[in-house]
């Protein structure tokens, strides 16, 4: 236990700080802690945690990805035009084409990153434009509402009481982060995941084959892009072309507070899923305590401000232990 | 001839050459395709537009050259406006003096400074990574601004300040002249000052050069206060520009400003990166904003344009050394 502490203090930090931000919404506002609450604040941050942990591997492969919700909504657009073309197709048929196509998405980065040499935060900004563009151009900004009636139709997985329940993006959060973890945790893929993003030379030596790691990694942000893609729609009932734009950057910043060490080699799921919450825990907890909505990002920009001043602060140096340690990121 | 060239690459860079090479082919690419295009209006309307983006993708370049990162350009240039137009509007709005204008624009400057100085000591004290810190900053800005208009725009602005946005002196337009002073007021800090050098060096190798005595984290705080500074400087030409201030003005140009970074060959990992190769990518984005305008296309195409055209450079950075070897290897 102390081992894990040592090696994930991030993490650990972060989880205090969770938890005393729920006690103190607990007793602030007697609707924080109920059913009802906790599984609207599930189902609509499922989507940004599928994208975080999609974005989690890439981080630890040692690179970033600011394309993946320009990605997602191409992916809604191509999706329903598939679907069409089969005559509307179903959640299987569905998933498969968005999860197909966002891997596609992602393969385009991969290629720039790995074949061209591009430095992946300067391909990923340059297929962002790209690919924002193209869409805004092609749709001329029209929403799409006619939508087959399986996809906008809310499903309800798991009943928590109280008229209280958990929707299909819930179970598809939960299946990325199972999946997420299986793959960086429990598989060789994983390990040379994180040896390539903390080393990529010392991975390369080691024999591992960086420009496979390059494709699973935003292969697999670009399946997440996908999946997440598909389920918010099913949230929103309809396809706006710009509006997911902006998303990458809070679900990036939430994934960094989790944990995950921008320049590779440092991240789990677990601390996503916490950086993801602590967001939303601190808009709901604004909401609750009748904080007036036009404050809220102000409150959030404090807190990760806060947030990420803690974290890099090391505070053995206050008891004078060792020296603080400054670390350098670098990216790749 | 030959000789002509080698001058020329020695006072201004092998890249600027390039990147001149690249705006002559685009000019001359829309001289014939479109009618309107070299002609007197639309030069002036370019120089017009060039300079909010210009000043903005001045702001990110320096911290880009000193190994770092800053997203919170907008945000800190829609507060400083915001700042410039609450003083106007105290001082009588339409009917406010040169001397509320010159007081409020140094109050912008002032909070522009001070936000940048904020996001630097937490980069360069807290060692918080820069993309995350400046994030934050730029979610905490977006939200104060938010907060104290709710969301509005506010306008309403004494008639000299149309003079600012619009005017022209010696026929050349005024944002146009602020954005080529401030663009010299730059080059020479970067590239003739200790502090420019001492810049480029920390975005080598942060830590040597602590070692060889400069005040890394001093330079890096005055780093981000700068851009912090220009930001300013771009929210006060939007001001005179739009008429109007609004949060979230201008958002759409944040990943364009890194964009035409990465054109002008800044170096994303820090350390190198000049001011005159990146204002001839901005002279390229513009003109190929202006000439597909013209061809009857959208803005969104632009985007796209502009993506592509990064990937396209890219690539040709990739493949350019590779295909001089192949020559000088079928020579030999």
């Amino acid at each position: 236990m102390r081992d894990y502490l040592r090696s994930h203090e991030g993490e650990a930090r972060l989880f205090v700080v969770l938890v005393v931000l729920v006690v103190f919404l607990s007793v602030a506002s007697p609707s924080f802690l109920t059913a009802s609450n906790l599984a609207s604040l599930m189902n609509n941050n499922a989507i940004n945690v599928i994208w975080a942990v999609g974005l989690l591997v890439v981080l630890i492969s040692g690179g970033i990805d600011i394309s993946f919700a320009v990605a997602a909504s191409v992916v809604q657009y191509l999706t329903f035009y598939a679907l069409m073309a089969v005559g509307g197709g179903n959640w299987l048929v569905g998933l498969l084409f968005a999860g197909g196509i966002g891997v596609a998405v992602g393969f385009i980065n991969a290629a720039l990153i790995a074949g061209f040499g591009v430095i992946s935060i300067v391909a990923t900004i340059a297929t962002f434009n790209a690919l924002f563009g193209l869409l805004m151009f092609m749709t001329a900004g029209r929403s799409l509402y006619d939508l087959p009636d399986w996809w906008t139709t809310r499903v309800e997985v798991v009943h928590l009481g109280d008229g209280a329940t958990l929707t299909l993006p819930v179970a598809a959060m939960a299946t990325a982060m199972a999946a997420t973890w299986f793959l960086i945790s429990r598989t060789n893929i994983g390990r040379q995941l994180y040896a390539f993003g903390d080393n990529p030379e010392g991975a390369r030596r080691a024999g591992v084959a960086t420009s496979l790691m390059q494709f699973i990694a935003y292969g697999w942000v670009g399946l997440m892009a996908g999946v997440g893609g598909i389920m918010q729609v099913n949230i929103v009932q309809e396809v706006v072309p710009n509006a997911l734009i902006g998303r990458e950057l809070e679900v990036l910043a939430a994934v960094v507070l989790g944990g995950a060490r921008l320049g590779g080699g440092r991240g789990t799921v677990l601390g996503c899923f916490m950086g993801v919450l602590l967001v939303a825990i601190t808009q709901n907890g604004l909401n609750m305590l009748g904080v007036s909505p036009y404050a809220f990002k102000m409150v959030i920009g404090l807190t990760i401000l806060v947030a990420i001043s803690m974290s890099n602060f090391e505070f053995s140096a206050l008891a004078g232990r060792h020296p603080g340690r400054r670390r350098l990121g670098r990216l790749d | 001839m030959a000789g002509w060239i080698d001058r020329f690459e020695a006072m201004f860079g092998r890249d600027v050459a390039g990147l001149l090479g690249f705006l002559a082919l685009v000019l001359v690419a829309f001289t014939v395709t479109a009618p309107q295009f070299p002609t007197v209006a639309n030069f002036s309307s370019m120089a017009f537009q060039v300079s909010d983006l210009g000043l903005l993708t001045l702001a990110m370049l320096m911290p880009i050259v000193s190994g770092g990162f800053n997203l919170a350009v907008i945000a800190t240039a829609n507060l400083s406006g915001l700042t410039l137009a609450w003083i106007l509007n105290r001082n009588g709005g339409p009917e406010a003096g040169v001397v509320a204008f010159t007081l409020g624009a140094v109050a912008a400057v002032a909070v522009g400074g001070a936000s940048g100085a904020v996001m630097g000591a937490t980069i360069a004290f807290l060692g918080a990574h820069p993309i995350l810190a400046s994030l934050a900053m730029m979610i905490f800005l977006r939200g104060l601004g938010e907060y104290l208009t709710r969301g509005g725009d506010i306008s309403g602005f004494p008639d000299f300040l149309r003079e600012v946005g619009h005017g022209a002196l010696f026929g050349v337009p005024v944002p146009m002249l602020i954005l080529l002073v401030a663009a010299l007021c730059w080059h020479i800090l970067l590239s003739h000052t200790r502090h420019g050098f001492a810049v480029a060096m920390i975005g080598s190798n942060a830590r040597a050069t602590e070692y060889s005595g400069v005040p890394v984290k001093r330079t890096i705080t005055l780093v981000y206060a700068l851009s912090g500074m220009m930001c300013a400087l771009a929210g006060i030409v939007m001001l005179t520009r739009f008429n109007s201030v609004r949060v979230g003005h201008g958002e759409a140009l944040l990943l364009v400003t890194v964009l035409a970074c990465f054109l002008g060959g800044v170096d994303p990992f820090g350390g190198f990166g000049r001011v005159p190769p990146v204002f001839v990518a901005l002279l390229i984005l513009q003109t190929l904003s202006s000439g597909l305008n013209l061809l009857g296309t959208s803005q969104h195409l632009s985007t796209a344009v502009w993506g592509l055209f990064l990937i396209a450079v890219m690539i040709l950075r990739w493949a350019g050394p590779r295909f001089a070897k192949l020559l000088n290897r079928t020579k030999e």
